[in-house]
């Protein structure tokens, strides 16, 4: 079996604020080419923080303890700093949360298109501005020449999260790491983002993390998910066997969690008390493992 | 590949060209036309004095001595504003007074913004020992009396139109890096600075590229602003006999000549002190002005 694209293993962080917290508790995933992997889980559960470490952004109250990030066998948390930049620039993209606040609101679409492409392919003038007017199309946009030149504000929520998609995959990344890009959209306009980061996906052969606390999302574009919570993982699955038949009472209460249109009408059931109280037992065991071990 | 487009057509809101609807915002206020016009016949003034000017600004005529402006008895034609005591044309002296009031408005202003700004970018993007530091500098600055700081670098460096101008860029850089650094503060944070530096931009890059643009309009407004406030700055220098020497005629050197014969000659020391509120008045406009274009919640 070859190397995956991306490994994560055994990743640890702490908050240095609130007396060492845990906030990732030995956290391992892979992510093979050409491969949509789902990262759940609920607010806090630690989604963002494995995609910052991974991305070398984490903020200063969170600092990693243990465990190593690596893409293509090359370790993240060990290459210089220059290779680094250069690997996480041209090789791996992001696509950020909301689409709102990602785009500079001083700076024209084009500008901002093409920023990647002349500082890693050498591309200016003309044949960036042609790869990204390709890029625009391929997002299906109308009018790709007058977008090029709009302001972020003169766009919708849904056009400027395609500008994203397309800038993300501007340098034809290896991986594409989506972090809840269709938290901040409408329904209608979510299953469109999503069908097609699923195509452009497809089409390049690019692994994508999806980081996403919607299970029904998961459904949709995930081909295997990491279930987290409290920054443990779960289950690790692949989709179909994540949501039909489910090991944890954790993912079985998310999944009840969820609304379900073929049941319109029904109330919602909450997580039930004892299922996290297990849960936290559960996690808190496991540390106390890791620590005897450690 | 015939893909159907996701977006409706003209699904671009707006026109294309922002800067232009913020120039159009900008001159659709009447106070931004007439202040702005009247800083642009000041600076027609100040170009062209010795065209515009009726007479010599120092040509004296002790005879034609504290003649009152058109209007008034014992007014002469020719004196529109009437005379000083030595027999000088008070108009004269206005216009030639606009030269040194503009140049340092604005090259006082430019150097004080430039300082601030770069001093309040660094403290704001890198935070930590570097903001102190500035932070710190910015607050003992902040404590000292402005005029009497003002005072002590020209008494220094020496009067003259340098010294003039050091001194406003030396006290006033710090309403700059204030701003500045709690603007520069906030854009660090934005999501297009993370994804910049995802992208791999270096830290200098982004905050010229990503962060200064947005900045800008905050920057000037506050260097319009500011240029009211280097004129009223250099008309008390002038007015303590600390700015130019004095044959060079300066409002704020009319002012203090003018406030010793206020009995004989009101005049002299009203038309410098009209010229110098109209001018502030017309910078604090515009800068108002600019505001509301620039600021995109305010037009809304």
């Amino acid at each position: 079996m070859t190397a995956p694209l991306l490994s994560v293993s055994h990743l640890s962080a702490v908050s240095t604020r609130d007396g060492e917290g845990a906030i990732l508790r030995d956290v391992s995933l892979s992510v093979a080419r050409g491969e949509v992997h789902g990262i759940v889980g609920e607010s806090g559960a630690g989604k963002s923080t494995i995609v910052k470490a991974i991305l070398g952004i984490l903020p200063r109250g969170i600092r990693l303890t243990g465990g190593a990030i690596a893409l293509e066998e090359r370790d993240l948390l060990t290459l210089d700093p220059d290779k680094r930049r250069h690997v996480l620039g041209a090789e791996v993209a992001l696509i950020p949360q909301d689409p709102l606040t990602a785009l500079n609101p001083g700076r024209r679409i084009g500008a901002q298109l093409t920023d990647g492409m002349r500082l890693w392919r050498g591309l200016s003038g003309k044949a960036a501005e042609n790869r990204a007017l390709a890029l625009l199309h391929d997002v299906q946009m109308r009018e790709p020449a007058r977008v090029m030149r709009a302001y972020p504000h003169e766009l919708s929520g849904g056009m400027r999260q395609r500008v994203l998609i397309a800038a993300a995959f501007a340098l034809d990344p290896k991986l594409v790491i989506a972090d809840e890009p269709t938290t901040a959209l409408d329904v209608t306009v979510q299953k469109q983002i999503l069908r097609l980061i699923r195509s452009l996906q497809e089409r390049h052969g690019t692994g994508v993390i999806f980081v996403t606390h919607n299970l029904g999302v998961v459904a949709q574009i995930c081909d295997r998910a990491t279930l987290l919570y409290m920054g443990r993982v779960m289950e690790q699955e692949a989709t179909a066997t994540l949501l039909e038949r489910p090991r944890h009472p954790y993912t079985r209460a998310l999944i009840a969690a969820c609304p379900r249109y073929d049941r319109p009408g029904q109330d919602l059931a909450p997580i039930p008390p004892d299922v996290i109280a297990a849960c936290r037992a559960e996690i808190a065991s496991l540390d106390r493992d890791g620590a005897s071990h450690g | 590949m015939a893909e159907a487009s996701l977006d409706a057509p003209g699904a671009i809101a707006g026109s294309r060209h922002a800067g232009r609807n913020r120039i159009r915002a900008l001159l659709a206020q009447p106070k931004v036309v007439f202040a702005g016009g009247f800083i642009l016949i000041l600076i027609v003034l100040a170009v062209f004095a010795p065209l515009i000017a009726p007479r010599d600004p120092l040509e004296q005529d002790l005879l034609a001595g504290t003649l009152p402006p058109m209007g008034f008895t014992g007014a002469e034609p020719g004196f529109l504003f009437g005379t000083d005591d030595l027999g000088r044309d008070v108009l004269s002296r206005l216009i030639f007074g606009t030269r040194i009031a503009l140049i340092v408005a604005f090259v006082a202003s430019a150097l004080a913004a430039l300082l601030g700004t770069l001093l309040g970018l660094l403290a704001g993007y890198f935070r930590g020992a570097t903001d102190a530091t500035v932070s710190r500098l910015v607050e003992i600055w902040m404590a000292f009396p402005p005029v009497l700081l003002s005072i002590l670098v020209v008494a220094i460096m020496g009067a003259g139109v340098g010294s003039v101008i050091a001194a406003i860029a030396i006290i006033d850089w710090t309403r700059f890096a204030r701003v500045v650094r709690a603007e520069t503060m906030a854009q660090a944070q934005a999501d297009y600075v993370v994804a910049a530096r995802v992208l791999g931009f270096g830290r200098l890059a982004i905050l010229f590229r990503e962060v200064l643009p947005n900045v800008a309009p905050v920057l000037l407004v506050l260097l319009t602003l500011e240029m009211g406030i280097a004129v009223i700055v250099e008309a008390i220098l002038s007015f303590v006999g600390l700015s130019v020497s004095s044959d060079t005629p300066t409002w704020g050197g009319m002012i203090a000549q003018g406030r010793q014969i206020i009995h004989q000659a009101w005049w002299v020391f009203a038309a410098p002190l009209a010229a110098l509120f109209a001018t502030v008045l017309a910078f604090n406009q515009v800068g108002d002005g600019l505001r509301r274009a620039l600021d995109p919640v305010m037009q809304r």
